[in-house]
């Protein structure tokens, strides 16, 4: 846990400014992609499913971690191919127009 | 080991930021997402060397089972399905950080009531992300009816059910956690999650999922709160705060509200006043007569839409705009902001059967153009060309933004049947005397336009 309460919240409210002005003024054609590559990062609650199951000591928070990683590892692993699935078409557009 | 875990998750908030901002400029999107998956991958193997950690043979088998089914669907799945994809992963990680809410619940070693709360917080989201992004894939996907599923007293139900899970969700914090309790808890926000989801309907799917993966970004920052894991915070937050603005942002591409989206039951059977004021009637047109219509015009423009999308028709569409293009015709692609199913998703099927990118036009771009042109063609697109958006104003679609298609000197579209569009409305530029239908499912038809045009 993070030292104190304020810690906590001024991350809280930084990455949440840092989340707003990183996609602002984006184009309509990158809102599908965004999306996408949006949904890969919160991927990343795979790492905390990892540290969950491996603290896990009973049966039940066993089952349950592991099914928190599979289902974090979907996320994560699906996420990614999707995105660079969609992104690879931009950069053959630009080859291709060039 | 535990300074150099805290600095890889340093470096993975880093470079997840820089690339969600790469992403955010086309000439620089692929790379993006290719530092966020670097990043993403330093965090998952040095998390592997986390002190004290058991079940790693467990561990192992999860990821690489969850990696591999997610690499083989996300690489099978057609481009026109890519939405209930990103629904379907989206709802895994929500489940996941409900899953580490229920984990950290029942293990009874949580002293903490601020720790506990942060735990309910995000499981509360979580799930609900997790149920409802399950019901918007199978509506998608199209194992439950699209139409939103309503009933008496339903806004009152889901009211109530929210309630009761917030209230469980307090005892939880305030009584301490335990079995009944918490299982009591999840029940309730999964069921809300499927109930808020089921009056939806498929046409603001998109905004629902993006609001979702919004959701899922803030459960997994909570849940990175109550774990103590700066990279879940930092990362879930962002995500948190970039969903909820692109939920905006697409929202207001439809001119809808985030409140009309979830409470509307847009695309329910709508009784439209003024439905009969509509004059004219359906005039259909033969494939070759469309075809000279086009071959001997000096400008056309192409209004794809989703019907497109889903006849798989992209290629064909192509081929026949480079057939007119040869002929010294030229050749526009109109693109409304939520063409297909998302915002840009029609850019990204264009830009599969290679459509080059100049000759894509967004609405502020083209709108202008349909006066001069001799034929728009219009290829299973309805409600972003009716012209009832800009003046009935008891249209459920009036104010939204539309493709001024109306005002080309000829219309052909080519459409399946006679069906009302996503949302359930009659479409007036039908019935205008320019219009001209040519039925048929868009690859066919398109086909037929191809071997037409290749004679004249």
């Amino acid at each position: 846990m993070i030292e104190g309460i304020w810690a906590a919240l001024f991350i809280f409210m930084l990455a949440g400014f840092t989340g707003y002005e990183v996609i602002s003024r984006v184009p309509v054609i990158l809102h599908t992609p965004l999306m996408s590559g949006s949904n890969f990062i919160h991927g990343i609650v795979l790492v905390g499913a990892m540290v969950a199951l491996g603290q896990a000591d009973t049966m039940s928070g066993k089952i349950l971690g592991f099914v928190a990683v599979f289902l974090g590892a979907l996320n994560a692993a699906g996420g990614y191919v999707v995105t660079e699935r969609m992104l690879e078409m931009f950069e053959n557009k630009k080859k291709g127009g060039a | 080991m535990d300074n150099l875990i805290k600095a890889s998750y340093f470096l993975t908030v880093v470079l997840f930021v820089m690339g969600l901002k790469r992403m955010s400029s086309p000439a620089t999107a692929r790379s993006g997402i290719i530092w966020a998956g670097v990043a993403m991958g330093i965090a998952v193997v040095t998390t592997m060397f986390w002190p004290g950690l058991n079940n790693i043979g467990l561990m192992l088998v999860a990821i690489f089972s969850g990696v591999a089914i997610a690499v083989y669907s996300g690489r099978k799945v057609a481009m026109t399905d890519m939405p209930q994809m990103v629904a379907i992963y989206n709802g895994m990680g929500g489940g996941s950080a409900a899953g580490i809410a229920v984990i950290e619940l029942i293990k009874g070693d949580v002293h903490s009531s601020g720790l506990i709360a942060l735990s309910v917080v995000g499981g509360l989201i979580g799930s609900i992300a997790f149920s409802g992004s399950m019901i918007a894939f199978a509506k998608l996907q199209g194992l439950i009816k699209g139409r939103p599923i309503t009933f008496g007293g339903q806004k009152v139900l889901n009211l109530i059910i929210l309630v009761l899970a917030v209230v469980t969700g307090i005892s939880l914090v305030t009584g301490g956690p335990g079995y009944a309790g918490t299982l009591t808890f999840f029940g309730l926000a999964l069921t809300f999650g499927i109930l808020m989801t089921l009056p939806i309907g498929g046409a603001d799917m998109p905004v629902v999922i993006s609001l979702f993966n919004a959701l899922t970004g803030m459960a997994v920052g909570f849940e990175g709160f109550a774990l103590g894991n700066e990279a879940m915070i930092v990362a879930g937050t962002v995500v948190g705060a970039a969903g909820t603005l692109l939920t905006q942002m697409m929202a207001k591409a439809m001119n809808r509200s985030i409140a009309n989206v979830l409470f509307g039951s847009f695309g329910k059977e709508v009784e439209e006043a003024g439905a009969s004021g509509i004059q004219g009637a359906l005039k259909p047109i033969e494939s070759e007569d469309a075809a000279i219509m086009m071959g001997y015009a000096a400008k056309v423009i192409i209004v794809p839409g989703y019907g497109m999308a889903v006849a798989q028709a992209q290629h064909k569409l192509r081929e026949l705009a480079d057939l007119l293009q040869e002929k010294n015709v030229i050749v526009k692609y109109a693109i409304h902001p939520v063409a297909g199913r998302m915002p840009g998703h029609m850019n990204v099927l264009l830009a599969e059967a290679g459509v080059p990118y100049e000759s894509l036009y967004d609405l502020e771009e083209i709108n202008a153009e349909f006066t001069s042109a001799d034929v728009a063609v219009v290829i299973g697109a309805n409600d972003v060309v009716n012209p009832r958006a800009r003046t009935e104003k008891s249209s459920p679609i009036y104010g939204m933004p539309i493709l001024n298609v109306d005002q080309a000197k000829n219309v052909i579209v080519i459409k399946r049947g006679q069906g009302t569009g996503f949302a359930g409305i009659e479409n007036e530029l039908f019935y205008r005397d320019q219009t001209r239908m040519l039925y048929g499912d868009a690859q066919a038809v398109l086909g037929e336009l191809i071997q037409q045009v290749k004679q004249i």
